[in-house]
């Protein structure tokens, strides 16, 4: 195995697992998650590796464990590693997305299922609720989308890291994850009520309301400034 | 893993301590002891982790010792595989870098008129702006005021901050959310529809826009959607290796790396937008870090290679409380809502050793501090740390405000056997933010004609500190302008017998020979290596 001269010296007291990743075995510590396992093992990731911390979902893997027939899935920067753990990669899923534009969609029910229409196929098994890496009722997101409850769908939906796992388990190919993404972008543009104060700031700012003020800004030394920042009127 | 059973021996010491320091808060510092840790503790004081740029626009200019490392490297293309003349894109604006600067950049200039190329380095969206959780600042309440939020930034910069740099972000501010509004971003509202405001570090009004814990991940899912349902050409896993430039040595095109076949390619363009954020992950001083996986300087090295000025790169953000326990999470953010909520940092001994709430730069000191005086607590996997008293918080908020307060932050420990409710957290400052970058002006150019830069790859914004919340917004401010600039410029540039060249890097080999730095290392290094587990 290469370069475990840093490993060592940090693991000292940790016990190791056998690990296969793509059928090859590895030993490990075992506090390390999959992906740190991977590069413990030698391997530079480039596909399958983003935030490194549960937020951006680049990181879906699947894996069983030795005896059991059963495919898992995870997050491999939020999963750790057990012994006698299968792995592999999936770099890259392919998933069905639909072209909009958004502006000449309505927030209307009929829309969600106009665009994704196999959502109607869903067998209600829950696979995407189950594998899903977030908690996330899946399912629950789904029928509402079938029913045409934007807002709802939105709101159920809205810790998405759009890691596909769910689309990767679903038997009638459903993309759930991204009806998730376009109920929460037709609440957000169309349902949701809107925030009149940003209108009006910006009309004020177009009509140079602030320019003065922003003027004697820019121009005062920093004395000046440091004077006002620390005299400034804090909001409790 | 859970607590061994030498962290809970320790443990027993702070649950010793925790009911006489419920109700007395430690004393703020003074201004001068402030001064006093920061002088003798903060990253940023120590001379001797600084060096002076040997070569470039900067030369003489004081840089952490990593950034000149990248900085002072070789070139990694090889040069007798690429001919230039051989154009495999040919765009009038080419994006570089797929965070949130990048894809708004690219709406822009799309919406110019302009063809656009977005060429990435991982995923498009993997980036710092998917993990931002907090929110976003924008004075766009009836008793807030674009001067007001001015005041804030430049204050919290020092005044050191570019004030034509400022005054963008806080005037286009009230527009990006509308803008982001438009597109379908969900922000947290009141029932009215107005926004759910509040406070973050360092603002005189509530002006801080969220939309949930995911704030960051929820623009960023948006902007790539749109970005995907038009017509803009979008290359992942193809990072830029070089610039390329014209006769007249403006910038023309780049050099794109494709990750799987190993082959260069050509794009050809007419302006080009540094997009590529932070330096996270060069672990400047050894410190682990939260930002993303590729925030590796590259934007930096190829600019300041093709002679473009950086500004304030000798100051680095280092947030207080990253994780250093569970090995799984270290360098982690642990949001500043913790120690908003009451959880206090405390040493070996069970003893409270700073105010919970000093600023950022303050709090990190101090911790750094402790542990330099031997206070810390060593982890399992060799790292220091203070703990932070988390279940303060029910203590003094009552039972249950962990639970609904931090959902995320009890997800994350849960999931490694850690629970917060009960047991405290160990801590230690983590790289956050790359305070300087490339300089630009107001319409993003940088000191390189047709070279335009935004987001955490530009410099001069937040001066030597930036407040949260006005990072999501320069990348947007700042990205938005850059891409409608570059597409107008674009518009009057002929560059049909433009030969490109990679002149400015063979040059900069020249200087680099003339200076004495051997070839030891090449830059941009796109993936840090965590093969050997020094860091991660
Ligand atoms: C954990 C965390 C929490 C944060 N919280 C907040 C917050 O609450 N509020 C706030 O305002 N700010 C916050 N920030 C800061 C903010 O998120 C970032 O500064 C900002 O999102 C940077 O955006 P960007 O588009 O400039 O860069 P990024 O979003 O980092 O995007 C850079 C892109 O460039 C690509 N790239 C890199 N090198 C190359 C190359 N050679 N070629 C091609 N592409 C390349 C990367 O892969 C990536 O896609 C936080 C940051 C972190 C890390
Ligand atoms: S790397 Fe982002 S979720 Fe795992």
């Amino acid at each position: 195995m290469l370069n475990q001269k840093g490993y060592e010296k940090k693991q000292k007291s940790n016990e190791f697992v056998d690990i296969y990743i793509m059928g090859k075995r590895y030993n490990v510590p075992s506090s390390l998650t999959i992906m740190k396992a991977f590069e413990y093992a030698g391997y530079t990731l480039l596909r399958g590796c983003g935030c490194r911390a549960g937020f951006c979902g680049a990181c879906s893997t699947v894996y069983r464990i030795a005896g059991n027939h059963e495919l898992k899935v995870g997050l491999a920067c939020q999963t750790k590693v057990e012994n006698d753990m299968y792995l592999t990669q999936i770099p890259f899923y392919p998933a069905h997305k639909v072209n909009y534009e958004i502006d000449k969609l309505q927030g209307d029910g009929d829309q969600v299922v106009e665009l994704y229409p196999e959502i109607t196929k869903c067998l209600g098994c829950n696979a995407c609720s189950n594998v899903c890496p977030q908690d996330i009722k899946v399912m629950k997101y789904v029928s509402h989308a079938i029913r045409g409850e934007i807002s709802k769908a939105a709101d159920e939906s809205f810790d998405c890291l759009l890691c596909g796992l769910c689309a990767s388990k679903c038997p009638a190919n459903i993309v759930q994850y991204k009806v998730g993404l376009l109920c929460r972008r037709l609440h957000g543009k169309y349902l949701a009520p809107k925030a009149s104060h940003i209108k009006e700031r910006i009309n004020e700012i177009e009509e140079d309301k602030f320019d003065k003020q922003l003027d004697e800004l820019t121009n005062a030394s920093k004395d000046e400034l440091a004077n006002k920042y620390n005299n400034r009127d804090i909001e409790k | 893993m859970s607590y061994t059973s030498q962290l809970r021996e320790l443990i027993k010491r702070v649950e010793k301590t925790r009911e006489e320091r419920l109700g007395h808060d430690f004393p703020r510092m003074t201004p001068e002891q402030k001064q006093d840790v920061l002088n003798n503790h903060h990253p940023d004081y120590i001379k001797d982790q600084f060096r002076k740029a040997k070569i470039g626009p900067n030369k003489g200019d004081r840089f952490p010792h990593e950034l000149c490392d990248v900085i002072e490297g070789y070139p990694a293309v090889k040069w007798d595989e690429i001919d230039t003349s051989k154009i495999d894109y040919d765009v009038d604006v080419l994006v570089v870098g797929g965070g949130g600067a990048g894809a708004s950049a690219s709406l822009l200039a799309h919406e110019a008129g302009a063809d656009v190329l977005l060429t990435t380095k991982l995923r498009f969206g993997d980036s710092n702006t998917v993990m931002a959780q907090g929110g976003i600042q924008a004075a766009d309440k009836s008793n807030d005021s674009p001067a007001t939020h001015y005041l804030d930034v430049i204050g919290g910069g020092h005044y050191s901050n570019v004030p034509e740099l400022v005054r963008a972000l806080v005037t286009d501010a009230p527009s990006v959310i509308d803008w982001l509004e438009d597109l379908g971003v969900m922000f947290d509202k009141e029932d009215d529809g107005s926004m759910k405001t509040r406070h973050g570090g360092g603002t005189s009004k509530k002006r801080m826009h969220s939309a949930r814990d995911y704030t960051g991940a929820e623009i960023m899912r948006v902007l790539r959607d749109e970005v995907l349902c038009r017509d803009i050409n979008v290359v992942e896993f193809s990072p830029v290796v070089e610039l390329l430039m014209d006769k007249e040595g403006k910038a023309a095109g780049a050099v794109i790396y494709n990750f799987e076949t190993e082959e260069y390619q050509v794009v050809k363009a007419k302006t080009v937008i540094i997009t590529t954020g932070g330096l996270g992950r060069l672990h400047t001083q050894k410190f682990p870090t939260s930002n993303h996986y590729g925030a590796t300087a590259d934007g930096l090295v190829l600019a300041y290679r093709a002679g473009a000025k950086l500004a304030f790169m000798d100051t680095v953000q280092y947030h207080p409380t990253g994780a250093s326990y569970p090995e799984q999470i270290e360098g982690f953010l642990i949001t500043e809502k913790v120690r908003g909520l009451g959880a206090t940092p405390i040493n070996v001994d069970g003893e409270q050793f700073v105010y919970h709430l000093e600023t950022r730069d303050v709090e990190a000191s101090a911790i750094i501090r402790e542990c330099a005086k031997g206070k810390g607590i060593t982890t399992p996997s060799g790292m220091q740390g203070v703990w932070l008293d988390s279940p303060m918080i029910d203590k003094l908020h009552g039972e249950g405000t962990i639970e609904k307060e931090l959902p995320a932050m009890v997800r994350q420990f849960a999931r490694f056997g850690v629970d917060i409710k009960k047991d405290p957290i160990l801590v230690y400052p983590t790289l956050h933010y790359q305070n300087g970058g490339i300089l630009i002006n107001d319409k993003c150019e940088s000191s390189v004609e047709n070279l335009y830069v935004a987001g955490e790859a530009s410099g001069g914004t937040h001066g030597r500190n930036r407040l949260m919340g006005n990072s999501l917004l320069d990348i947007l401010v700042l990205g938005r302008r850059a891409g409608k600039n570059a597409a107008a410029k674009a518009q009057s540039i002929d560059n049909k017998s433009a030969e490109l060249n990679l002149e400015h890097a063979e040059k900069f080999v020249e200087e680099l020979k003339k200076e004495g730095i051997k070839r030891t290392k090449t830059s941009p290094i796109l993936i840090p290596d965590y093969t050997d587990g020094e860091l991660s």
